[in-house]
């Protein structure tokens, strides 16, 4: 799922400096998952504002919502109730759910309340960690289901690189080698020999890097 | 002869070949150059020029051997995947040969946030192994990786690093010998101290007939201190040094440090003129290319021989 | 600041602080009254909104007392007690209320001058720190009237 980590309150409080009122609206999709913009912190985030800027002496008026989706337009509706008692909306969901409703609320400012981080899993309570750069052409059947792009600090293909040392990257010893491992993994399987060939040069067009992406099935649309 | 420069005809004759290194400027100081150049003439076959080494910004590798070509000096240009995509790569390539440069090594390039622009985009567009194939195939194919013809192939003589003492160390072979595949023509190893290790790493290489497929060239440095020895074994990457060496300075105290440390540099050095299948040393005074003429001479280095 | 008796709210077990409160009662240990004790059954049932909420409906300072590390009737509630008012300490400290207003506190059951002491501290650093910045300006912030009526639900 995607993980995202709440924005510092300071930088929230100046992004809603100019308004009284604002909704404050989370999503159950991944960032309840990953415990940053669901009902719960969207109570939390919601209380902590009204305080400090009661403390501020320019009390704000905040309405909180927790909708299901911030991706899909059908679930947008229950904020569509409440939108136009409203200047603007702080959501918690990740960018995608962000610029969904900047696009769906054309009169109303859309402000993020979180960052957008990364594809993960829950590595246990509390602690989510990265594995998915959405490159758009996966190689995990190569890499004993292992990323080399997301799980390498240097994204190589032919690694590891001179500065793995004790299975740990050389940029962070709590980080560990992709390439160690991939290789522990494939050594695992059984499936050693396919280290011995050279993966190919990456086509990086089915990345960010070939400009923004879509998906279409045509047999789904109506 | 492929690229037909120094560092290849000395290797390719069986004479043991010496290479140096000079890390360029943080600046666009010419003199510092020269003055490193002047120290490292005569006593090296070739000079390693370093490209942004540990992400720190310094005057671009091909620049540096541009102005050693220039000084009549053979550069090693080092070429790192983290700064550059395949389009300024391959562009780069075609300068380095037009502006006289014949050895270029391919790496994969310390990580920036190890330097001062930590907060910069890297690029690995390529890695070290596809920058390997992409130079031989520029070279041998007369092709871009793109596919198209090149007017004026660069001939280049081919190098990469290779890490005996990374991990995971029994895959660092394999990781050899895919280089040797992709078209490595020589190798450059991180500077060894332990010696055993890299004479078993060495003994798999030969078992998997890689020293006569390239030309391994085992890299030394030498230590001035004791807080070098440890900095190098607690803080570097990739880096192995044995307590005994760790002693060794301890022991000579301040005063004779350096002194300790050029005799075991010369030690290693011989140590290594006896390994089979090494075919040179690669010399990584950095900092410290005054000493590189003692310690060639007392290896029995000098002269260095030329080649037709 | 003359005259400024803060509210305080002390967030009890009933295993272990509620009954230390109660002790300190039947000891007839003076403690000040400006601490209003709410009962949980553990510690481990607060939740960091109740705690800025504590803050939003007035309170100048609040304060968590559970059993003693180890001790917990739930086994591990208060340890999460501790984590959650760290993080309540830290969001208060950003939104300009100050983290020393809240404190975690741990007690047995037995230990009523302790839970006597623990609501003078309090009661004294608040009256030091002041009234809660919220209240230099009157009215309670738009919004936790909704919150109220939702939850009462």
């Amino acid at each position: 799922m995607i993980i995202a980590e709440g924005k510092p309150i300071k930088d929230i409080l100046v992004m809603i400096e100019v308004y009284d009122k604002i909704i404050v609206a989370g999503c159950k999709g991944c960032v309840t998952v990953c415990s940053t913009g669901g009902e719960k912190e969207v109570g939390i985030l919601s209380s902590a504002l009204r305080l400090a800027r009661q403390a501020q002496g320019r009390p704000l008026e905040t309405k909180e919502i927790t909708l299901e989706r911030q991706c899909d337009t059908e679930y947008l509706e229950p904020l569509r109730e409440i939108a136009d008692h409203f200047p603007a909306v702080l959501s918690l969901a990740c960018g995608a759910g962000v610029q969904f409703l900047a696009e769906k609320f054309r009169k109303h400012p859309i402000l993020p309340g979180v960052d957008t981080q990364f594809i993960g899993v829950t590595e246990e309570q509390g602690v989510w960690t990265e594995r998915c750069q959405a490159c758009g052409n996966c190689v995990l059947d190569r890499t004993g289901g292992i990323c080399p792009v997301a799980r390498c600090s240097k994204s190589l293909f032919n690694g590891p690189c001179g500065g793995s040392k004790g299975g740990k990257c050389e940029i962070d010893s709590t980080i560990d080698c992709g390439w160690q491992l991939i290789y522990d993994r494939l050594k695992e399987l059984g499936q050693l020999e396919k280290l011995e060939i050279i993966m190919p040069v990456k086509d990086w067009s089915t990345s960010r890097d070939g400009g923004p992406r879509k998906r279409v099935r045509e047999d789904l649309k109506i | 002869m492929k690229a037909g420069s120094n560092l290849e005809k000395i290797l390719a004759s069986g004479k043991f070949a010496v290479t140096g290194e000079l890390g360029p400027p943080k600046g666009a100081d010419v003199s510092v150059i020269e003055r490193k150049a002047n120290l490292l003439k005569g006593n090296v076959d070739s000079i390693n020029v370093t490209d942004n080494q540990t992400a720190i910004v310094r005057m671009s590798s091909i620049a540096v051997s541009a102005i050693l070509v220039r000084m009549g000096m053979e550069p090693n240009m080092q070429m790192v995947c983290r700064d550059r995509n395949r389009i300024a790569m391959q562009s780069d390539i075609f300068g380095a040969y037009a502006l006289g440069i014949r050895n270029i090594l391919c790496l994969s390039g310390d990580h920036q946030k190890f330097g001062n622009h930590p907060t910069a985009k890297n690029v690995f567009d390529l890695d070290s192994m596809q920058l390997l194939q992409t130079l031989k195939r520029m070279r041998d194919e007369r092709k871009t990786l793109g596919g198209d013809e090149i007017e004026g192939p660069p001939q280049m003589f081919i190098g990469a690093a290779a890490n005996p003492f990374a991990d995971p160390f029994e895959y660092r072979v394999i990781r050899l010998a895919k280089k040797v595949a992709a078209g490595a023509d020589f190798i450059q190893t991180q500077c060894i101290y332990d010696m055993d290790k890299f004479e078993r790493f060495m003994q798999m290489a030969r078992d998997r007939g890689l020293h006569e497929k390239t030309h391994i060239l085992a890299g030394v440095t030498p230590l001035k201190s004791v807080g070098m020895a440890k900095y190098m074994k607690e803080k570097v990457a990739g880096m192995e040094v044995p307590d005994e060496i760790i002693n060794r300075m301890k022991s000579a105290g301040k005063e004779k440090a350096r002194e300790e440390g050029l005799k075991i540099c010369v030690e290693q050095i011989q140590r290594l003129r006896q390994v089979p299948g090494v075919h040179g040393v690669h010399l990584m005074a950095i900092e410290w290319e005054e000493v590189v003429h003692d310690i060639v001479e007392r290896a029995g280095l000098l002269p260095r021989p030329e080649v037709e | 600041m003359e005259n400024f008796e803060p509210v305080i709210v002390a967030f009890c077990c009933h295993f272990c602080a509620y009954t230390a409160a109660d002790l300190a009662g039947t000891m007839r240990l003076q403690y000040p009254s400006n601490v209003r004790i709410i009962r949980i059954p553990c510690t481990g049932k607060v939740d960091v909104r109740f705690l800025l909420q504590a803050f939003e409906k007035g309170a100048d300072g609040a304060y968590v007392a559970g059993c003693l590390e180890g001790d917990c009737h739930y086994l591990k509630g208060n340890f999460r007690a501790k984590k959650r008012v760290a993080v309540a300490k830290r969001i208060l400290e950003d939104a300009g209320i100050g983290a020393d207003r809240l404190e975690m506190f741990n007690m047995s059951a037995a230990m009523g001058p302790k839970f006597a002491e623990v609501a003078r501290e309090m009661t004294e650093r608040i009256r030091k720190l002041g009234p809660s910045p919220i209240k230099k300006n009157a009215g309670r912030p738009k919004g936790i009237e909704e919150k109220e009526k939702t939850q009462s639900a």
